[in-house]
């Protein structure tokens, strides 16, 4: 049995129907939602603000501190609240992605806050709180360079997909499973994070890096359009 | 943490000439010396030198339940750790994030390129399993901790060997051992880490080259039946990769995995009997 076609019907390069709407935390400078299916995530922005304590304080520059949170129910057997090694990881290399795009130069001795949700969980949900904190930056206003997109890729079998969801993850049969979530900027492309889990082909990488390329270019258009206050919702 | 930022430069300008501060190229690795029974009480140990950095791993083994997800399958824990003495700026305390990143790519890259056969570390389904505790100790660090954890790492698993364990009261007798190794393949699972200095490319960075970096990325490669297989990425840092880099990257792993690896699998093969 070869994987030829997806569990739960999809395309090899088509996404879960996404959600994205901006301001869903009100209290904050910034915020979005941004789900991909089952898998939910919202992002808050507070900042820039003054630093402390003081002696974090970069001078000519400001940092993101970011923090991946999921919650204790978002998952099917309950999650202990609180950082694991996991979610430090993530926060950092979330961090890592969007510190790339953001003059901080601008904001010396200051910290932006992002804390990032997960509500609900069906896999990639790294990538749609990466998906929702670049939206939640943008609609705080804060100057960024370029936005980012963030999408995991996956070899299922020895199909290259997007958007892996959770029974795609624990596909057992033929080669198995590979997670590779990337996150690119919306110009050039350029990687600004990337990881990975399993087994892929050295020469298959490119591969999966242009199914990257093009998923992060329809993320893209839903970030845009939510910005400008649509709601999306494909659910229906 | 800053450098002398005349060493910054200077590193730099001579990256742009494929020339480093101690004369190599720049995928050219420092020497590597494997050591291994560092501690005789440990189920396996090693110790890898790559140039000054100095890394020490053990191996422990303890009988525990196991993952209702995995009810036949044997489990890792992966710790890292920069030791105070690696250098001046580690302090003590728990992990920082700098060595939970190194834990957890290695960790990945042992898990998925299936070195271990975890159905092999179970006792009794749903009830009893093993699991491997391997503790990485960063004792000198001198730049590409990274590479030099994941190297020890399996060099360590190599060496393991079961302690002796009575299943009928359920107890393992530590410091007796039986001569049963540890079920492993004999693909072995190791990371190339590239660091970006401008617009260079470069592998095995020395501390001030590593201090003077903007972008890194992590491949854990295994080649089973020559095919290579990545088994885990980790881009790090700030500063994007652009296509060429990773073209680059890739390019450079077909290379450089050839050059150093088969060298690497026979210091093994003459430590590890």
């Amino acid at each position: 049995m070869t994987y030829t076609k997806r569990i739960d019907g999809r395309k090899f390069d088509e996404l879960r129907p996404v959600r994205a709407e901006i301001g869903v935390i009100p209290n904050a400078d910034g915020s979005a939602l941004f789900a991909f299916g089952d898998t939910v995530a919202i992002a808050a922005v507070y900042g820039p603000k003054p630093l402390h304590p003081a002696h974090m304080q970069e001078p000519d520059r400001g940092i993101i501190r970011c923090e991946y949170n999921m919650l204790p129910f978002s998952v099917a057997e309950r999650a202990k609240p609180g950082p694991s090694r996991r979610s430090k990881e993530i926060s950092m290399v979330t961090g890592n992605a969007l510190s790339s795009v953001v003059d901080l130069s601008r904001f010396p001795g200051t910290v932006i806050d992002v804390q990032i949700l997960i509500l609900q969980a069906n896999a990639s949900t790294r990538c749609a709180g990466i998906n929702a904190a670049s939206m939640a930056l943008a609609h705080a206003g804060i100057v960024m360079k370029e936005m980012v997109s963030s999408v995991s890729v996956g070899k299922i079998d020895d199909k290259i997909v997007v958007d892996v969801d959770k029974d795609e993850e624990d596909y057992h049969e033929g080669e198995g499973a590979t997670d590779m979530p990337f996150t690119l900027t919306s110009r050039n492309k350029n990687i600004v994070h990337l990881q990975l889990d399993g087994k892929l082909q050295l020469q298959r990488f490119k591969e999966s890096y242009e199914a990257a390329k093009g998923a992060c270019d329809k993320i893209l258009k839903y970030q845009e359009r939510a910005l400008k206050g649509e709601k999306i919702n494909e659910n229906k | 943490m800053q450098i002398p930022n005349i060493n910054r430069r200077k590193i730099s300008v001579l990256l742009k000439e494929n020339k480093r501060l101690d004369g190599r190229s720049n995928y050219e690795h420092r020497p590597i010396h494997i050591e291994t029974g560092v501690s005789n009480l440990a189920e396996g140990s090693a110790r890898v030198r790559i140039g000054k950095t100095d890394v020490i791993v053990g191996i422990k083994m303890n009988v525990q339940a196991p993952y209702t997800d995995h009810q036949d399958e044997g489990t890792m824990v992966v710790s890292m750790e920069f030791s105070s003495t690696a250098g001046e700026r580690y302090e003590p305390g728990p992990p920082k994030m700098d060595s939970i990143e190194i834990a957890r790519v290695v960790d990945r890259g042992i898990r998925e390129s299936g070195f271990i056969d975890w159905k092999k570390l179970c006792i009794e389904s749903g009830k009893r399993v093993w699991s491997v505790n391997v503790d990485i100790y960063c004792i000198n660090d001198d730049g590409n901790a990274m590479d030099a954890s994941a190297l020890a790492a399996v060099v360590a698993l190599k060496t393991a060997v079961f302690p002796v364990y009575d299943e009928e009261i359920e107890n393992v007798s530590y410091g007796e051992f039986t001569k049963n190794p540890l079920p492993l393949t004999s693909n072995l699972p190791l990371t190339m880490t590239f660091y970006k200095i401008g617009d260079n490319l470069l592998l095995d960075p020395t501390r001030d080259e590593e201090d003077s970096s903007d972008s890194r990325i992590t491949l854990a490669i295994s080649a089973p039946k020559k095919d290579k297989m990545i088994n885990a990425i980790q881009k790090g840092a700030e500063t994007p990769l652009s296509e060429k880099d990773l073209d680059e990257i890739i390019q450079q792993i077909e290379k450089t995995y050839d050059l150093i690896f088969p060298d690497i699998e026979k210091k093994i093969k003459d430590i590890v009997k």
